[in-house]
């Protein structure tokens, strides 16, 4: 189905980011919801859809005192949130509901009233993952790099690189948790994590959220705030364990979801002005390049090297800093999403002269899901 | 064995049988009677084709090393020393996450597509885990 007629017409992260002591899971996500709802000149009884990840958007709707005639809880992760945008659109063309609000918020930092960690001794997980060592994201999502670099002719050097030209980008953004410059010598120096990853490859932990206000594109250009219309949308999953990821040097579900995106569309590659791609960790940019089809396989470090998604090259990319500098509060896919707003809005801190097609593709899991949404400020 | 610190596995009616091969010292695969699909992690039916009929046998042990990390976070229940978290492919083609043992955690000795072959590391009264080590020669 094409997205044509749907547009985001209210965008909002959370008033704080970063360390936010003074406030609980669900208050962040209220917080977000609210500031969203307000960016679009709506209040919350306007709202009849509803949809989150992590928590339950039965809570997130109770909380905020809306009733809802559709109610979306799909949790893949941090790109659920894509997903929610691709569902909610699906809903809005079917009239299940004509204004949607989609939410994020994690207290990744200072866990209040945050959910344990932990995975079930009996799930597939929990039997052949957990034994062998792997808690948290620095041990699972790391495990596929070295396949790839040896494969790809990649090295840590490209890797830190990464990281350096985000740095870069991050610098223009006043709400990006680290914003001094860095060099390939500092990423690489910074302490080890988990061989080949050093912590500067690694994504921040913060707190924080996000939420999004969609409708009919024929309402939006009735609403306070400029459209942003959804041109295309894509999803896909493919494992629970990275140890069963088909192919540790490409992700099938990026692959599967961006193709749907580019072909709800009908854009090519050319036509695309801003990028956002998920960058947990360092490697996931240069993945996400090549699974999309901005590049060959194998070209995605030369690509970035040659400073191509670096300010003033021809693809602007984690245009906030990314989770590698911007923020990270646990599923960061809210953010890519803001930030493509904001890009399309014409508001970005660091603002690329007249995008008018932006791309916000996300991964959840350990390369397990993922949520590609175009964006575009003209009316399709 | 029995302060063996760390989060051992729960097994299912599925996967019991891969876990008492592990406990007797073989690696159990299972193979698909309709397609001849050979897959992990345990499941009563082939994933390729979804056919019922499948047959459990006792894998090679052979691997090699298709890629990893040496994990430097302090886990308490893994010592202090960086250690590896490694995915193999197994010679009969699925792919598992375990530990090289037997070996120095460092990138020198760890190269990828190196040989290995499966040692069993007995962890309480009812599970063993499947390691693996270099193939001496």
């Amino acid at each position: 189905m094409k997205q044509i007629s749907v547009a985001i017409v209210g965008a909002a992260e959370t008033t704080n980011m970063g360390k936010i002591p003074n406030q609980s899971v669900i208050g962040l996500h209220a917080d977000a919801a609210l500031n969203a709802i307000h960016d679009a000149g709506l209040t919350a009884k306007d709202i009849d859809g509803v949809a989150t990840a992590g928590e339950s958007p039965v809570e997130l709707a109770h909380y905020l005192g809306i009733t809802p005639t559709w109610a979306d809880g799909t949790s893949v992760g941090g790109c659920s949130f894509m997903l929610h945008v691709r569902h909610a659109a699906a809903a809005i063309n079917a009239g299940l509901c004509n204004t949607v609000l989609i939410t994020h918020a994690e207290s990744g930092k200072s866990r209040v009233g945050a959910r344990k960690f932990g995975r079930d001794p009996a799930s597939q997980m929990g039997q052949f993952e957990v034994p062998f060592g792997v808690t948290s994201p620095p041990t699972m999502f790391t495990i596929p790099v070295l396949r790839y670099m040896k494969e790809m002719g990649v090295t840590v050097e490209d890797l830190a690189t990464v990281a350096v030209i985000q740095r870069e980008w991050a610098a223009k953004n006043p709400r990006a948790s680290y914003r001094d410059p860095i060099t390939v010598d500092d990423v690489l120096n910074s302490s080890m994590i988990a061989w080949p990853f050093t912590k500067l490859m690694c994504c921040l932990v913060t707190d924080g959220g996000g939420a999004l206000i969609l409708t009919s594109a024929e309402r939006a250009k009735d609403f306070p705030q400029k459209p942003v219309y959804i041109l295309g949308t894509g999803e896909s999953v493919e494992t629970p364990m990275v140890s069963q990821m088909a192919d540790f040097t490409t992700s099938k579900a990026f692959r599967v979801s961006g193709k749907k995106a580019f072909d709800e569309a009908g854009i090519k590659h050319a036509d695309v002005d801003h990028l956002m791609i998920y960058d947990a960790f360092a490697h996931l940019p240069l993945y996400g390049l090549e699974d999309l089809g901005f590049v060959k396989r194998g070209e995605a470090a030369d690509f970035i090297r040659e400073q191509n998604t670096a300010i003033g090259g021809k693809l602007p990319l984690n245009t906030n800093g990314g989770g590698l500098s911007y923020m990270h509060s646990g599923m960061y896919g809210m953010y890519a999403l803001q930030e493509s707003v904001r890009q399309m809005r014409g508001i970005a801190p660091a603002q690329v002269p007249n995008a008018k097609i932006s791309i916000a593709h996300g991964v959840g899991g350990m390369f397990g899901a993922s949520g590609t949404i175009i964006f575009s400020n003209e009316a399709p | 064995m029995a302060d063996y610190p760390r989060p051992l596995p729960v097994p299912t009616p599925e996967t019991q049988a891969f876990w008492d091969g592990c406990l007797a010292g073989e690696l159990r695969l299972q193979k698909c009677d309709a397609c001849a699909h050979t897959y992990f992690p345990p499941r009563d039916f082939c994933p390729a084709c979804s056919g019922r009929k499948v047959t459990t046998f006792k894998a090679s042990g052979k691997a090699s090393l298709y890629s990893y990390i040496i994990n430097h976070r302090p886990r308490p229940d893994f010592g202090t020393e960086p250690h590896s978290i490694a995915v193999v492919t197994l010679a009969e083609g699925p792919r598992m996450m375990t530990n090289i043992i037997d070996c120095p955690q460092t990138p020198d000795a760890l190269q990828l597509d190196m040989a290995l072959e499966v040692a069993f590391e007995k962890a309480s009264e009812t599970i063993a885990l499947p390691k693996f080590r270099p193939v001496k020669g």
